[in-house]
């Protein structure tokens, strides 16, 4: 009954998707107010329409219901609770579900917190929020309908893919869905302002931090999912440049460019179509993404069961949706008026060269991840794509961003001082120079490459405290000047420092990862080999049992200088059901380094295979996603944004907006 | 000039449209990977039997057209397809060789004494290492030698009916009057 | 593919390796650590998004072995990898070869940055801007600064 309660509110939802996506937009043509509002009303009740679909399911799910076709094919009734509401979308229908929960949340909000944004851009904005609905609700309706029943219902279900039986399947996807559908609103927006022909600094002001809270959010979730890699997959390896990978790297390298080039057209009036142009391609590539995993055209270990029926409807979708975009770009953007005027070398000059490059980087991981498809469609010869070339060709772009990340702040609005800011920088050169060249007296020339990434993480981390050292005139000053202007500099400007020190970090830990050693051997119980000033000693193994599973724990002692500093119990699980074996690997970390054992097979004779690394540097990597992160969010707290919302009560005031 | 610019991003979606839809072929399978050995000789090779059996080696073939079909008593798609291999030789009228695939040549045995044995003669590579000379990847997995001694197809995965009628035959029959 | 599916998950079943082993390990390090370094390279067919360096396949086992082996027998490192690729083809490479068929992949991204800076020189000269304004007195100078920090 439940279960036919939430796939009815399924089906609701897509007639009021459908409503949503054509009577606003008649309704902002017309200039009809009360057409127009239908836009608002109907994405609030989509989104309470699908949430209630969404908890009808995570209940089929926990009560394990296996009336569900889903519930039988991917839950079990022994498995732990966590894992069988996160189970819910780990697996094709039940993320696609999640999929437009998010897209309905992000709908709403522009629903619920848009009330002073002008009407008919609203109304439209709503619209094409809808139309994308509609796309995703029919898919979801007709191809990958969760509350199909299974007939008739088992005692039991076939459990879900013990990998995925893991906390990080709890937080990476919602995240994931949460930075790649947010990007939509930035779509619509810039679809909206194409069908409007209009864009203008209020645009700007409204898609900025919409844009910035889903390109948090996919930070996040892009370093949750390398992290859980890292952690679960037993040699410490956390990027191999799969198509999934890519898939959602390349929407945040675009939305990278979206966020800052969105900056100019606020406060610049300026690069207006190309903002434009990276809002339509940033969720395209999120699309673009969608397909690949569900459609089965390539090869993956993320790539949900295929049928290529469901790949033929999101290929049609993402030609309507894409194709249309681009289409009503390639007719309305040449008529965008071009805004502010500046010189090549600027602030300005410095985002356009940033863009550049990064949708270069993007085109690059595209083609990377697309080629061996491309060959094999036209009959040529089967290739693979995997890392040397990312390493020829996408490492290489990231140089000269890496330089200009430092550079750009010290450059002012519309004529910069390029001179004068490298001059400034003096302290950041020396400072990587510095590290190259203790990187060269103690490792040698071998892992050239390693040291320039590390030398430029310096330059980039101590460029973003120059850059804040000049705002506060640090040391040009007297301490009162200075602590003034700190406490009165805007989030904003803090936010971006700690972002861009957010990505020297984690640059720093990339380039270190060449760093790491490694110990692997076959040892006993009383053996004892070392690692990196460590001694680890072996105890044995025991077994033990889990909800699903049958562990091999291993005891691990961590000595250093004769004294037992921690204990670690790396395992093995075998889950019966599956006939699977996962490892789950043992970390202690300092922050600055990571130590990781892994326990491998056991011999005849008793021993175990133990993998012992040391990776110096690589928790920066993902701590320097989240203060990247943080950094957004800092953004998005800033005192604009916030203004932006309020203005509706300051209307009576006469004076002009706050920060014009 | 400029609206052509603009007109790029879109003609660039469309060119990737058509090669997205090209590949949605249901008959294609992504984790294939073709021989690198077609139209190129079979590797040399000289394996033992299994008990009181004489072995597989490629003189063996002495200039006919042949099957050789890579199979394991540990691998559940075999056993799908060894009912399609009983009685397949008389079909087609070529040898069909087989090679157990890093098998116990006991649970080999056991296997074909459950299943049958449709094999003219079986070799026994244990380690693997005549399936790697072969390009194997996983098993099952047929490949058709011709009169030359070259491998001129590779079947991955069990054979099915519809492979056989459509494929197998034909070729067979058109290397048996080459 | 759901067959080879299936045979995916029989490999699991039987007691995996993960990755290289120290039984497999030459006793030369330096041929060891040449071995490595091919081995990272080389894609594993069956887990075919992991070298055979880090996939617990027994398949990666075996070639991990052999390549050990060819190395060990004196071949050099190209040696080496054309006895796989002879083999497997050229999918087994992560590293693509240069060659007409890849050309569009190798020199795309060039010719993509090439384009999009050309079009962004384009675009900058047009918005180059006017004759510089008058210079701005001591006062002004001042206003001016502070302005700039409080926005930001």
């Amino acid at each position: 009954m439940l279960d036919e309660l939430g796939h009815y509110a399924l089906i609701l939802a897509l007639c009021i998707a459908a409503l949503q996506s054509t009577v606003p937009l008649y309704g902002a043509s017309r200039r009809h107010a009360g057409l127009m509002a239908v836009g608002q009303s109907a994405a609030v009740a989509q989104f309470v329409l699908i949430a209630l679909s969404f908890a009808v399911l995570v209940n089929a799910y926990v009560t394990s219901d296996f009336s569900l076709a889903t519930v039988v094919d991917n839950s079990q009734s022994t498995k732990p609770l966590l894992y069988k509401i996160t189970g819910v979308w780990g697996n094709h229908e039940g993320s696609m579900l999640l999929w437009v929960l998010i897209l309905s949340l992000f709908g709403a909000a522009v629903a619920l917190f848009g009330d002073n944004l002008p009407p008919g851009l609203r109304a439209r904005v709503l619209a094409v929020q809808g139309m994308i609905g509609v796309g995703f609700l029919t898919f979801i309706v007709f191809t990958s309908n969760p509350f199909l029943r299974a007939h008739p219902a088992p005692l039991d279900g076939n459990g879900m893919n013990p990998v995925l039986q893991d906390p990080g399947l709890a937080f990476h996807p919602p995240f994931l869905y949460l930075g790649y559908v947010g990007f939509s609103v930035a779509f619509s927006f810039a679809v909206a302002a194409l069908i409007e022909g209009r864009v203008d600094a209020a645009w700007a002001r409204w898609v900025r931090p919409w844009s910035l809270a889903a390109w948090c959010a996919l930070t996040v979730g892009i370093a949750m999912g390398s992290w859980w890699a890292y952690y679960t997959l037993g040699w410490g390896g956390w990027w191999f440049w799969d198509p999934v990978e890519n898939a959602s790297f390349m929407p945040w390298l675009v939305g990278t460019a979206l966020i800052h080039s969105a900056i100019v057209v606020e406060k610049r009036d300026a690069l207006k179509s190309w903002t434009i142009l990276l809002a339509i391609v940033t969720f395209s590539l999120s699309l673009v993404g969608t397909f690949l995993v569900r459609s089965g055209v390539l090869t993956s270990v993320h790539a949900f069961a295929v049928d290529p029926t469901r790949g033929t409807y999101i290929l049609i979708l993402l030609v309507l949706a894409i194709g249309g975009s681009l289409t009503l770009y390639a007719l309305r953007a040449p008529a965008l008026q071009g805004g502010g005027i500046f010189a090549p070398i600027s602030r300005e000059g410095a985002i356009v060269l940033n863009n550049v490059l990064l949708t270069t980087a993007a085109a690059t991981v595209f083609l990377g991840t697309l080629y061996p498809l491309f060959l094999d469609t036209i009959g040529g010869p089967k290739l693979s794509v995997g890392f040397p070339f990312f390493n020829r060709t996408f490492v290489p772009l990231m140089v000269p961003v890496l330089i200009a990340v430092a550079v750009g702040p010290l450059l002012a609005w519309k004529r910069g001082d390029l001179r004068g800011a490298l001059q400034r920088l003096w302290v950041a050169f020396a400072a990587a120079l510095l590290v190259a060249l203790i990187g060269l007296y103690i490792a040698g020339f071998k892992p050239i490459l390693a040291l320039l990434g590390l030398a430029l993480a310096a330059w980039v981390g101590i460029g973003a405290i120059v850059e804040w050292a000049e705002r506060v005139k640090l040391f040009r000053a007297p301490p009162d000047e200075t602590w003034r202007r700190a406490r009165h500099l805007p989030r904003a400007s803090y936010a971006m420092s700690i972002a861009h020190f957010g990505l020297a970090v984690s640059v720093a830990g990339i380039a270190a990862s060449a760093f790491e050693v490694e110990n692997i051997q076959m040892m006993h119980p009383g053996d004892s080999i070392p690692i990196a000033g460590y001694v680890l000693k072996f105890d044995g193994t025991t077994k033990a049992p889990g909800p699903n599973f049958t562990a091999d724990i291993a005891t691990v002692e961590v000595r250093r200088g004769g004294q037992t500093v921690e204990v670690l119990h790396p395992e093995r699980r075998f889950f019966p059901l599956q006939q699977m074996t996962t490892s789950v690997t043992a970390i202690r970390t300092n922050f600055l380094a990571d130590l990781y054992v892994a326990l491998g097979d056991p011999d005849d004779s008793g021993g175990s295979t133990i993998r012992a690394y040391w990776k110096p540097l690589t928790p920066w990597i993902w701590m320097g996603a989240v203060i990247m992160a943080f950094g957004g969010l800092l953004s998005l707290s800033d005192r604009r944004w916030r203004v932006g919302v309020a203005a509706k009560r300051r209307l009576p005031a006469v004076a002009p907006a706050p920060g014009e | 000039m400029r609206r052509l610019l603009f007109l790029l991003p879109v003609a660039m979606f469309v060119a990737v449209a058509v090669y997205f839809l090209l590949a949605l072929n249901p008959n294609r399978d992504p984790t294939l990977v073709p021989s690198a050995l077609i139209d190129k000789p079979a590797p040399v090779f000289d394996l033992g039997g299994l008990d009181g059996g004489k072995g597989l080696a490629l003189a063996g073939f002495k200039g006919q057209v042949a099957i050789v079909n890579f199979f394991a008593s540990w691998c559940e798609p075999c056993r799908d397809e060894h009912p399609l291999l009983m009685g397949l030789e008389k079909k087609i009228g070529v040898p069909l060789y087989g090679i157990a695939y890093k098998d116990k040549p006991a649970d080999t045995e056991h296997f074909l004494k459950e299943l049958g044995d449709p094999y003219d003669a079986i070799g026994v590579d244990e380690s693997g290492r005549t399936a790697i000379d072969f390009g194997v990847y996983g098993v099952p997995e047929t490949y058709v030698i011709d009169k030359q001694g070259r491998i001129r197809k590779r079947f991955v995965g069990p054979l099915s009916e519809s492979a056989i009628a459509g494929e197998l035959l034909p070729l067979v029959q058109q290397l048996q009057h080459s | 593919m759901r067959y080879v599916f299936a045979l995916l998950l029989l490999i699991l079943l039987v007691p995996a390796a993960l990755a290289v082993e120290p039984s497999e390990r030459l006793s030369d390090p330096a041929l060891e650590a040449r071995a490595r370094a091919l081995s990272e390279q080389l894609r594993c067919l069956v887990c075919q998004n992991e070298t055979i360096d880090e996939s617990s396949a027994p398949l990666a086992h075996d070639l991990r072995v052999l390549l050990r082996q060819r190395i060990a027998a004196g071949d050099t490192d190209a040696q080496a990898v054309k006895f796989l690729t002879d083999r497997y083809g050229d999918f087994v490479l992560l590293k693509p070869p240069v060659e007409p068929a890849t050309y569009v992949l190798w020199f795309g991204p060039i010719a993509v940055l090439l384009l999009a800076a050309g079009g962004a020189l384009i675009y900058l000269r047009r918005r180059k801007a006017a004759t510089p304004a008058a210079p701005l007195s001591e006062a002004e100078r001042r206003r001016i600064e502070r302005l700039i920090e409080e926005d930001g």
